[in-house]
């Protein structure tokens, strides 16, 4: 009751949305607070370096076909976040548990969920980068330790598939279940030595195969495992020959990647696959991700990438040019101290078009432009930042903080990591009349 | 020092192995340095498994975590393309764990020990301290004349470079090297070796046109101007770090979000 009780507070005063308080209170009184809090629920936990929000709203969306569900809201994937969202969750409910990588092991430990999704692992806060293979690690023994799990891995990872015990033949497909999804993820930089035994992993390219390439690792056993459910397209193939064609409302292949991913960890819990893809294509918008603002009379779509791996995908999903692109960097605690990641994204695809550098570290990001031969302008401000790409869009170079739209509303993408991405909206949403959400 | 060829080759060596922290950025900043100047560049991506060319002229290694590191000195010391091509005049610039493959020795971070090239006079091994991590300002050693050098650590490795071998420079503020000498990387002629990301030619184009210079000979001024206003931000960070955490004045609503 405490810790719902000082939620409540937290709400009231606008200090936050309440929920990691409330946890942080009710662990403070508690400390198996996790644990007897998960007793008697059906669970679904959702983890990985990229993904973690919209796959799990995409899972709720899939298991409230079945009956209630509670879920954590965005951000608050650590421990106490986890907490509040039991606590707050009606007996019986079904849960779906956006989980930070780093605490996922704890999480099946305390939880013992009936399933987990593991969606990748990649290179995101540079100055703790020695932490990915050590997550894959962690999360292998927590797996191993709870043999109950149903487990929900992306084919198309080599340190997920490892993690989900893909070279061990003895526990593969043994345990309760994996799972594997193959999602044809791009981004493999970050497994280019086997996380089993560190030599060279092979990808076999020009070889689709089931949803994605062909890879393994050189020396031991580490391989792609079959795919029980793959995309064709935007066609999610299950083994036993359905087809289940994925419409979304959220753009891009990634998140179709991610709804494949949800479909089937809702279907550990016993739901419908075609019902599962008929709820996720009513989500809209994540957490602001893929919101459109109506900002001084332009029209700004907010997508978030917080690493390379993130990037690859978000170029596949901002507009051709002459759209203009504003980025937002920030290397706060919680994005990684090091922007270095920044020359790890292929940005000269953004030629041909005007490209707006913010954030605490646009500067980085300008030079990193400037090498890119990408025509591209420095503002610290957000909110000018938009001005500034909606007048480079109208061509006129008499630049003001109010915009110049012309007689079309300028579509502009403004694409930003974590914390620049907070910043960003709310910079763009708050204290502005003609900041709204626009449909 | 050669004559200049018609295209500039710049070899990047193992990027999958040795590119975990954006260093693969320093080839791209000496590339587009020779374009901006109407010299023709071209960088060479060398992947593991692959013959490593000894017809560059400039050769770029980056950091990476442990296991690939081991495997990247395997691969490179199973070839003398690197050495043959340093003999014949090429420059190398190597960043972090590339230092260290490029040293004498290094550990790795179970302690076990694997022989480098050689190509540069230091050694490197661990200690039960914590990572080295943050921003580094270092003014280089007075032969090399270039202003101060900006960049980012993240290291556990500790060098200790050879009584006669020449460090890139002296730390201001952070690490370097931190065998407690005050050093910072070490250079050997036309081979360069630092701890600094950022990548370090990003945030420093006098030593790009240093090692571009080394083997091509002088070459024209360009506008700066961008890289300066960054190089002048990092260079403040660096020794004011209280006025560059912005986080501090939104932590009361950060801790609230648990991040």
């Amino acid at each position: 009751m405490a810790g719902r009780a000082i939620a409540d507070a937290s709400r009231w005063v606008g200090a936050g949305e309440g929920s990691v308080i409330g946890g942080r209170v009710t662990l403070a009184i508690d400390q198996r607070a996790l644990e007897l809090m998960a007793a008697g629920h059906q669970s679904v936990a959702v983890s990985g370096t990229n993904g973690k929000t919209t796959t799990t709203r995409l899972l709720a969306a899939a298991l409230s076909t079945r009956g209630p569900v509670s879920t954590n809201s965005a951000g608050a994937n650590l421990i106490p976040g986890l907490v509040s969202s039991l606590f707050r969750g009606r007996a019986g409910a079904a849960v779906a548990l956006e989980v930070d990588e780093g605490h996922l092991a704890e999480a099946i430990a305390a939880v013992h969920p009936t399933a987990v999704v593991l969606l990748n692992l990649s290179r995101d806060q540079l100055d703790r980068f020695g932490e990915v293979r050590r997550h894959a690690a962690d999360w292998r023994l927590a797996l191993a330790a709870s043999p109950g799990t149903v487990v929900v891995a992306n084919a198309d990872d080599p340190l997920v598939c490892w993690a989900a015990g893909a070279c061990e033949p003895a526990t593969n497909g043994q345990r309760c279940g994996v799972t594997w999804v193959g999602t044809g993820q791009r981004w493999r930089a970050d497994a280019s030595a086997c996380p089993n035994c560190g030599s060279r992993i092979r990808w076999t390219e020009g070889r689709g195969e089931r949803g994605g390439v062909p890879w393994a690792c050189t020396s031991c056993t580490l391989a792609r495992p079959r795919p029980d459910a793959w995309l064709e397209g935007s066609d999610l193939v299950l083994a036993d020959g359905r087809r289940l064609p994925i419409h979304l409302q959220l753009p891009g292949r990634v998140n179709v990647s991610n709804a494949a991913m949800a479909v089937a960890g809702a279907m550990v819990l016993g739901v419908d696959p075609g019902r599962a893809v008929r709820a996720m294509s009513r989500v809209r918008a994540v957490a602001g991700r893929y919101q459109v603002l109506n900002v001084g009379g332009a029209r700004v779509r907010l997508l978030l990438a917080k690493n390379p791996a993130g990037w690859a995908e978000a170029l596949g999903l901002i507009r051709p040019p002459p759209t203009p692109v504003i980025i937002g960097i920030n290397a706060g605690v919680a994005d990684g101290r090091d922007p270095s990641w920044l020359w790890d994204v292929p940005f000269e695809q953004l030629r041909g078009r005007l490209v707006v550098a913010t954030g605490e570290r646009g500067r980085d990001l300008a030079v990193r432009l400037r090498y890119a031969g990408v025509r591209h302008t420095y503002e610290p401000d957000y909110r000018k930042a938009v001005a500034v790409g909606a007048a480079g869009l109208a061509g006129g170079s008499n630049v003001s903080a109010r915009g110049a739209a012309g007689p079309k509303q300028a579509e502009i993408d403004f694409v930003a990591n974590y914390t620049s991405f907070q910043d960003a909206r709310r910079a763009l949403t708050s204290g502005a009349r003609g900041a709204v959400p626009a449909r | 020092m050669s004559p200049v060829p018609e295209r500039v080759s710049i070899a990047l060596l193992y990027p999958e192995l040795l590119g975990t922290y954006g260093d693969g950025g320093n080839a791209t900043v000496l590339a587009q340095r020779l374009r901006w100047r109407n010299i023709p560049a071209e960088v060479v991506d060398v992947h593991a498994g692959e013959p490593i060319p000894s017809s560059c002229q400039i050769y770029v290694m980056g950091g990476g975590e442990d296991a690939p590191q081991a495997l990247a000195a395997r691969e490179l010391r199973s070839s003398p393309a690197l050495v043959d091509a340093v003999a014949g005049g090429a420059a190398v610039l190597a960043v972090c764990a590339g230092l260290q493959v490029l040293g004498q020795r290094f550990a790795a971070e179970d302690g076990k020990a694997h022989d480098g090239l050689g190509l540069l006079d230091c050694e490197t091994h661990r200690d039960d301290g914590p990572r080295r991590v943050g921003e580094v300002v270092i003014t280089p050693d007075p032969s090399l004349d270039l202003p101060d050098l900006t960049g980012y650590e993240n290291h556990g490795g500790v060098t200790t470079i050879g009584p006669d071998a020449q460090p890139l420079g002296r730390v201001v503020v952070g690490h370097g090297n931190d065998g407690g000498d005050g050093t910072e990387g070490i250079v050997n002629g036309r081979v360069v070796g630092t701890y600094l990301h950022g990548p370090v030619l990003a945030r420093n184009p006098a030593l790009a046109d240093h090692l571009l210079t080394s083997v091509l000979g002088p070459l024209e001024p360009l506008d700066d101007e961008e890289v300066e206003a960054l190089r002048k931000e990092r260079l403040h960070a660096a020794r004011h770090p209280h006025m560059h955490m912005p986080q501090l004045t939104s932590g009361w609503r950060r801790l609230l979000r648990g991040n």
